[in-house]
Formats: structure tokens, sequence, C-alpha cells
């Protein structure tokens, strides 16, 4: 049996909204991939130790409170600084035009604007990545409740 | 033609869809004729205007005393930039303030904290402090403007600045008038910008409450909001059920706390959606008026007929702009907008066409203005009251959506209220159903977007975008280092102590933080002393 394809999906800094967030891990996980949300108000720090802790291909972060240009850059560098440059960053939310070209000069696989159909993430994540041989070790446990008590900490 | 035969009729007529549901899902009928509004009985269940059950309006003669008022959201950078931005919009002809805080603001958070790294002056106004607060209304008689603060967990600092900027323009409290958002419910449903746990939240509530009843008699004390509820994903009745019901559970609070319920009741306002489905809202806003007016008087035994008065502000809907062909969302802002003006709406927020990249530019923020000035000054929309009352389908759809909101309460009950439904996820996972089921509509084409599912461009536009620079950031910490050096900080730490103190011993803090407020004490500091006494919340997560 192959592995599923697992994304963590998080939400960094102060931004609640979570609306598009939750609509793209729910349209991730029926097609599917092995979710992980991180719920809000998280630091890159934790997102990043979250994804490679968990071992997953895709982090797609969820941004509209116009932070964009401080988060990205700071979650591509913690990676690279954990050697985890294999784990692709995508993302999403309230960002100019411009500022998308900025991001995906630096290394931001692919930014989804407002309106983008679900269908079309599931699709780029699918191209881009490949099932993994075999299923996480992890891949029983709930990750969402690990995460949820280490940030009570 | 009777009828039954006119129904024959229209059965072999072919349809376009294979099903008419409001964007909320809610069936549509082809047609609505008195049969569908015989139960309704004209004095019990409408009213004349200005009296029960007020489905009509709460005002005797609505707009053709007073237009609504034109109160466009605004905020960005340093209180310099907004303050230029806000003598802008009142020099073309806007009527109130809306203050629009950025994220470390809204979170207390003071803008050297680390979380605030990035989003100081992003999405709204830095404010650290009095100093801040003073720059922002310079040369604005606050006895002459309403202001509206969006504003949550930190609502009894912003509050106090406030009053402490009336004070030094030589204004008394009891003339300001104005609104804080200070809906903590609907925060934990929806918006998602909270510091302590429900109960310490209801608590300050109920502080300001009595303070406000006491010491700023006009002031709303809380806008009980479904806007943030809508734009998360909810339906129409969704919004209005929840709302309504977070409105209830302040007025018990409220009751709880020792007040008398006339008393804080006529304080209390609403803040709704202007979402797409044009007449779905305006049946929202009149059932919103007669629930409200019922309970009030039947539950809550209110003897005053202002607690009746279910007085809201609107905004239109943020979440059906697009990013695609965005000068479209002048015209979708425009039917939200008269869909709010329609159900009788105390003011308006009309949103920008470029809202899906940035914040509004002076440009777009002008176009947004210009549309509400349409509506009132062109279109004749407000020359009569309720035009709509007495219409076949829009009376039929009160009627529904009111019967609907009832078994929500019922259902929340069953849970032991609103906070316990909270702790359960209950809202939060209704709210992110609606907004997954509404997408998976979308994109099945059974609901339909200009420009995003339907009559799509390739060609992505190229429209000026208003950019706040990263210099913001280092001048506002610089700023606010600068205030730490030259206010007096023994008193800042001994003005905190008494706020912890009160705290510890269940007393009301708003004098406190009135007291910490006059002597520069940030909102960072005032908050993380609540923290160490309420502690914070934790979510549980849904998706």
């Amino acid at each position: 049996m192959r592995g599923k394809i697992r994304v963590l999906v998080g939400k960094p800094g102060l931004d609640g909204h979570d609306r598009g967030a939750k609509v793209v891990a729910a349209a991730l996980r029926d097609a599917g991939m092995e979710v992980i949300y991180t719920g809000l108000h998280q630091t890159c720090e934790s997102i990043v130790e979250a994804a490679v802790q968990e071992d997953v291909q895709v982090i797609g972060l969820s941004v509209l409170s116009g932070a964009h240009m401080t988060i990205f850059p700071k979650v591509l560098k913690l990676l690279k600084a954990k050697k985890a440059t294999d784990i692709l960053v995508i993302g999403g939310g309230i960002i100019p035009i411009d500022d998308m070209k900025k991001l995906q000069r630096i290394g931001v696989r692919m930014l989804f604007g407002p309106g983008t159909p679900t269908s079309e993430i599931v699709d780029w994540i699918r191209s881009n990545t490949s099932e993994p041989k075999k299923p996480s070790r992890r891949a029983k446990r709930s990750v969402k409740k690990r995460v949820t008590k280490k940030r009570k900490k | 033609m009777k009828k039954e035969e006119w129904n024959e009729k229209v059965k072999s007529c072919e349809e376009r869809q294979v099903e008419f549901t409001t964007v909320s899902g809610l069936p549509v009928r082809v047609l609505y004729t008195p049969d569908d509004i015989a139960d309704i009985e004209y004095d019990r269940d409408l009213g004349y205007p200005g009296a029960f059950p007020y489905v009509r309006g709460v005002y005797t003669n609505m707009y053709r005393g007073r237009l609504w008022t034109m109160r466009q959201f605004s905020g960005f950078g340093t209180a310099r930039d907004t303050n230029r931005r806000y003598k802008y919009l009142l020099k073309h002809g806007q009527t109130g303030l809306s203050v629009a805080f950025d994220f470390p603001t809204l979170y207390g958070r003071d803008s050297d904290d680390s979380f605030s790294r990035g989003e100081v002056g992003k999405c709204g106004v830095a404010i650290d402090s009095l100093r801040d607060m003073e720059i922002l209304f310079r040369g604005i008689p606050l006895d002459r403007i309403s202001t509206s603060m969006t504003i949550n967990p930190p609502a009894a600092m912003l509050l106090a600045m406030y009053i402490a900027v009336g004070e030094k323009q030589g204004l008394p409290p009891r003339i300001l008038t104005g609104t804080i958002q200070n809906d903590m419910l609907k925060e934990y449903q929806a918006q998602k910008t909270w510091i302590y746990p429900p109960g310490p939240s209801m608590k300050i509530i109920s502080d300001i409450l009595a303070y406000c009843c006491e010491h700023v008699p006009k002031w709303n004390t809380i806008s009980i909001s479904g806007y943030h509820i809508r734009e998360a994903g909810s339906t129409a009745l969704q919004e209005l059920a929840f709302t309504l019901k977070n409105g209830f559970t302040y007025v018990e609070h409220g009751i709880k706390a020792g007040l008398s319920v006339d008393k804080f009741a006529p304080r209390l306002s609403f803040f709704f959606n202007a979402h797409l489905d044009f007449f779905e809202e305006i049946a929202k806003y009149r059932a919103a008026r007669r629930i409200w007016a019922r309970m009030m008087r039947e539950k809550y035994n209110a003897e005053d007929p202002r607690s009746y008065l279910m007085r809201f502000h609107t905004q239109t809907a943020g979440c059906t702009l697009t990013a695609q062909q965005p000068e479209n969302n002048i015209i979708r802002t425009a039917y939200q907008a008269l869909s709010a003006v329609l159900g009788g709406t105390q003011s308006l927020h009309t949103n920008s066409m470029d809202e899906t990249y940035a914040l509004p530019t002076e440009k777009s923020a002008k176009i947004a203005l210009r549309t509400q000035q349409l509506l009132a000054y062109e279109s004749g929309v407000a020359n009569t009251i309720d035009p709509l009352g007495g219409s076949y389908y829009v009376e039929s759809l009160t009627n529904e959506l009111e019967k609907g909101a009832y078994e929500y309460f019922t259902k929340i009950d069953k849970m032991g209220g609103v906070i316990p439904a909270i702790e359960k996820g209950f809202f939060q996972k209704e709210i992110s159903r609606s907004a997954y089921s509404y997408q998976k509509a979308l994109e099945r084409k059974q609901k339909y977007h200009v420009g995003v599912n339907v009559f799509e461009e390739e060609e992505r536009p190229e429209i000026e975008i208003l950019k706040i620079s990263r210099q913001v950031e280092k001048v506002q910490i610089q700023e606010l280092r600068k205030l730490r050096k030259q206010r007096n900080n023994k008193r800042v730490r001994e003005k905190l102590r008494m706020l912890r103190k009160a705290a510890e011993d269940g007393e009301s803090l708003m004098p406190r933080i009135l007291d910490c407020v006059r002597e520069y004490a940030t909102i960072g500091e005032m908050c993380n002393t609540l923290k160490e006494e309420y502690g914070i919340y934790h979510e549980p997560i849904i998706f």
C-alpha cells in the first residue's frame, strides 16, 4: 500500500481569517490527502517544526493579514536551516500580484489567489508531489491533537 | 385566471435551472401570492415604523428625517497616515468615523512584540498608547462626529483612550457618541480575535456596560455582530440566529451582573453583512427587528421601547469581492448597499473594489463612498419607508428566516447556551460546513460568481494598490520606545499594579484602565497584566 500525500495547512501570525484555510484543508482531505491543520496564531518556527516532524511534502500557508512579505521568507529560511527544502511551500490569501511574483522568485512554489477552485489546488499538489512509497509511521496518529498540545506549553 | 390554472400552466414551462435557492440554500418558489402571507396580521406582525414590532423600521420617519450614517471602515499605517485619510473622507461627505486597527492592536500586543513582526500598520492603524490616539483624532472634534471602533478583547482600553482624547479636547465623556464592537462571543465563533477565555471576557463586557450606563450614556457598548459570522462562511439564517442569540446572552449577563435591562439594552446595537442575495438580506434585517423586539419585551421584560430597537450598522460582504475583474466589485457592492438601505440600516460601509488585494486606495475608497451618496441622493429609494413591506416574497421570506432562527435558539439552549456551544465547537462547525458546501456549490456551478466561475477572463487586471511601507513598523517601534522613556514609569507601574489588583478582586476594571491610559501605559502592558490574572484562550481545532 502506498502512503497518502501529506500536507500541512498553516495559519501563521495573528491573522484570524480561517475560512479559506479550513475550506482548503477539507478539500484536500476529501481528495484523499492527509491534512494537518495547525489552527490559528502559529509562529513560523512551530509551523516548520511540525512540518518536518510530520514528514509532510507540502506546507500551505494562508495569510490575509498583509504580513506575507515577512512570513513566507521566514518559513523558507527556517526550512533551509532544517535542511528540509524538499518540502514545497505554497500559499494563498490577500496578496497583491507584485508581491506574489516576488515571493515566487524567492522560492514559494505557488500562490493561489481568491476565487481559486479547490480542485486546482488539489491538481497542483498531485502533479508536483509523488505519493510516499510507504505509509507514514505516524499516519494513524491524530496529528491534530499533538499540534494543539504542543501549543499549550 | 385562477391560481390552480396558473399553477398547471407554469408547471409545463421549462426552467433554466434544476433548482432555485437563495445564496444560503433556502428554496425559492416560482411565485409568491397573498396565500403566502395569509397569516400576517398587519398591526401585530408588521406595525408602523417606530412602533412595535418595528419590522418596517426603528424610527418613525426613517430616512425622510435623516439619512443613514455613511461610515467607511478605515485605518492603515501610523496614526498620522490614518488621520490624513479620515480628513479626506470627511471632506468628501462621509458622516461618521470607523477605525480599523492593525492585528497587534486587535490582539492587545504592542508594536515591538515578537508576534507583531510584519503586521504593524498592515491591515489597520497601529495604536500602542494614548499618544497614538491623540494623533489619530488630531483636528477632529469628538463632539461633532461619532466614531465606531472595531475592537474586541482590548475594547475597554480603546474606549478609555477615546474618553481621554475627549478630555484633552475639553469634552466630558457624557457627550461622546460612538460604538465599540466589544462582542467577544462572535470572536470565539467566527472572527477569532481573542485573548482571555470566555468567562473573563464576559466579565470585562459587563464592566463596560455598567461604566457606560453611568458615565458615557450615549455610547453604543456592544455592536453585536453577524458580519464576521457571515464572512467566515455562514448562511444568512445562521448569521441572523447566532447574532441574535449572542445578543440575548449579553442581555442575560447584564441582568445577572445586577443591571436593569432598560438601563443598558437601549445602548446595544447590531452589525450585519450585506451579501449577494438581495431579497434574502432584506428579509434578514426585517426578521431581526421583529425577533429582537418581541424577545426583549416578552422574555426579558424590558419596558422602555428603546430596548426593543434593533438598530444596526451594515457592511457589504468582503467575502463576495473578486480578485478577478475587480471593477465588477463596484457594482456588486452597490447592489449589496441597496439591500441594506431597503432593509432599514442605520449606518453603512461600502467596500472598495481593490480589497481582495490590499487595503483600499484613496480613489477606490472614494468610489465606495460615492456609491452610498448615489443611493441617498439620486435613486429615490430613501424617500419612502420600507418600500418592500407587503411584498409577498419578502414578507414570506422574513417569516421563514424568523422561524428558522427560533429553531436555532432552541438547539443552542439545549446545549446549555452560547458559551457551552462555543466550547463544544458547535458554531465553528456549523460555519465551516456552510463555507465548504458553498465552495463546492461554486465548483459544481450550482451557484455563480461572475468572473470566478462564469464569464471568466484570462487576463489579470492591472490595478493600483495601496502599499504600506516597511518604514511604518520601524517608525512605530521607535516612537513607542521614545514614549517608554518619556512617561513617568513609576506611575505607570503603580497604575498597572492597581489594574491587576482590581482584576484579582473582581472589581470593575474600567476606572483602573482609565488611570493606566492617562499615564500612557501601552495596550500590551495592560493586556499582559490582565493575562496574568485571566489566562489565555485556546480554540478547539475543527475543520
